[in-house]
C-alpha cells in the first residue's frame, strides 16, 4: 500500500469528473418550457384526444397512426367524443400545430427528447419554404 | 416438521388463488379503462380491390412526349428528387425504358416487328402476386398489403441494406444516396419526402386510392393506362386484359407481376 496517495488522489478527481454535471448545474434549474398553442389550437379547446392524454401519450398516439396508416391502410381516427381526424402528421397535427418550434421543439429540446419525424415529413405544411 | 410443511403449503396456496383472483381483477379494471370509444376506420370513399393491377396500352402511348406529363404527375405529388444529376443516384418511380431492358427474353427475336422495337415502354412496380423484394427484407419494411395486393414501402423501417433492390428483376426501385430534399422541384405538402439511406418505389398511389382517387399516372394518362381490381371478372381492367393480347415483364421468373402491356 505505498500508493495509496496516489490512489486516493485519483479516487477524487474520478468522483469530481463524474458528478461534474451535478454540481455545476445545482441550484440552476431551468424553467420548464410553455408550449405556446396557435390561435387555433386554442380555439379548438381540444385536441384528438383529453390535454392531458396528448401531454403523456402522443408519442403513443402517433406511433399508432404510423402503423396503422403505413402497414394497414385505414386513415380515419374517430375520438370518444365521435369526431373523426385523418391520421395524417402534417396534414392533420401541424394543421393547429403549425408553429413546430414553438410547440413541439420546445419540450423535445428540454427534455433531450429528438424524434426523427421532420427528416421526412414536412415542417410547415402552411409556410412554403 | 409436519405441520410446518403443512402450513408452508397451505399459506403458499392461498397466496397462489389470491395472487391468481387479484391478475384477473386487474385485468378487468384494465379492460374496462380500454373500453373508451375511440376507432379507428376506413375512409368512407377508399377504392377497394383484391388485387390491384394496371393495364398499360403502349398502342397510346408511342412517343416518349406521351409518357413525360404521367412520369411528371407522379414525380410531382410523391416528392420525387428529379434535380438529382448523378445518374447512380437517380430515384425512379415510374420511368420510360427501352423495349430490350423491359423485355430482355423478347427481345432476343432479332426479326420481331420495328413498331414495338422501338417503342419506349413506362415501367413501375409491377406489384408481383409474389414479391422477391418481400422475401429479401430483413426488417419487414417492404410487404405486401394482405387487403389489396399492394407492395408498400414503410420507410420508417427501412435500414437502407438494399437487399431489395438487389432482389428486384426489374429494378423498381431506389435508394437515396443522399438527403433528397434539396433536389425536389415543388415540394407537395400532402406526401412526406424521404431521407438519405432509404429505399423506396412506387407504391400504386395508396394514399390516393385511400381517399377515393386513381392512381396520379392514371389519371395523367387520357385512358392509356387502366387500373382496377384483377380479381373481379366484372371489372374494366378484366375486360380490357380479355380483349386484348398483353404481355407482362419477365414472366418467366415466376413473380407473377400485376402490371400489362398490350403491345
Amino acid at each position: 500500500m505505498n500508493d495509496k496517495g496516489k490512489i486516493v488522489t485519483g479516487l477524487i478527481i474520478f468522483v469530481a469528473i463524474v458528478t461534474f454535471p451535478f454540481w455545476y448545474n445545482h441550484g440552476r434549474a431551468v424553467a420548464t418550457p410553455e408550449p405556446i398553442l396557435t390561435p387555433e389550437a386554442k380555439a379548438a379547446k381540444q385536441c384528438v384526444r383529453p390535454i392531458e392524454f396528448m401531454k403523456t401519450e402522443h408519442m403513443l398516439l402517433l406511433d399508432v397512426w404510423r402503423d396503422t396508416v403505413v402497414r394497414d391502410g385505414p386513415r380515419i381516427y374517430k375520438n370518444e367524443e365521435g369526431k373523426e381526424f385523418n391520421m395524417s402528421l402534417s396534414s392533420t397535427c401541424l394543421e393547429c400545430h403549425s408553429n413546430k418550434v414553438d410547440f413541439c421543439d420546445k419540450c423535445h429540446n428540454y427534455a433531450s427528447a429528438d424524434p426523427y419525424c421532420w427528416d421526412c415529413h414536412i415542417e410547415n405544411p402552411k409556410e412554403k419554404k | 416438521m409436519e405441520s410446518s410443511r403443512r402450513k408452508f403449503l397451505k399459506i403458499a396456496g392461498a397466496s397462489a388463488v389470491a395472487g391468481l383472483g387479484a391478475h384477473s381483477i386487474l385485468n378487468a379494471l384494465a379492460s374496462e379503462e380500454q373500453a373508451e370509444t375511440v376507432e379507428i376506420k376506413i375512409g368512407p370513399k377508399a377504392l377497394h380491390a383484391k388485387n390491384w393491377g394496371m393495364v398499360i396500352d403502349t398502342r397510346k402511348l408511342t412517343t416518349s412526349a406521351d409518357l413525360k406529363p404521367i412520369i411528371d404527375a407522379c414525380n410531382k405529388i410523391h416528392n420525387i428528387p428529379i434535380k438529382l444529376e448523378n445518374k447512380n443516384h437517380e430515384i425512379k418511380w415510374i420511368w420510360e425504358e427501352k423495349y430490350q431492358h423491359a423485355f430482355p427474353v423478347l427481345s432476343g427475336n432479332k426479326y420481331a416487328n420495328d413498331r414495338v422495337t422501338k417503342l419506349p415502354f413506362l415501367v413501375l412496380c409491377n406489384h408481383c402476386e409474389n414479391p422477391p423484394c418481400v422475401r429479401a427484407c430483413p426488417t419487414q419494411a417492404t410487404f405486401k398489403r394482405k387487403s389489396d395486393g399492394i407492395v408498400m414501402m414503410d420507410f420508417h423501417r427501412c435500414i437502407g441494406c438494399r437487399f431489395c433492390m438487389a432482389a428486384c428483376p426489374y429494378g423498381s426501385r431506389s435508394f437515396n444516396f443522399r438527403d433528397p430534399r434539396p433536389f425536389i422541384e415543388h415540394e407537395s405538402k400532402d406526401f412526406p419526402t424521404r431521407m438519405k439511406g432509404v429505399v423506396e418505389k412506387c407504391n400504386f398511389c395508396a394514399e390516393r386510392l385511400a381517399v377515393g382517387k386513381q392512381p396520379a399516372c392514371v389519371e395523367a394518362s387520357k385512358g392509356a393506362l387502366v387500373f382496377g381490381d384483377l380479381r373481379d371478372p366484372d371489372s374494366k381492367i378484366r375486360k380490357v386484359l380479355k380483349e386484348n393480347y398483353t404481355i407482362r415483364r419477365k414472366q418467366e421468373l415466376g413473380t407473377e407481376p400485376a402490371v400489362y402491356y398490350i403491345v
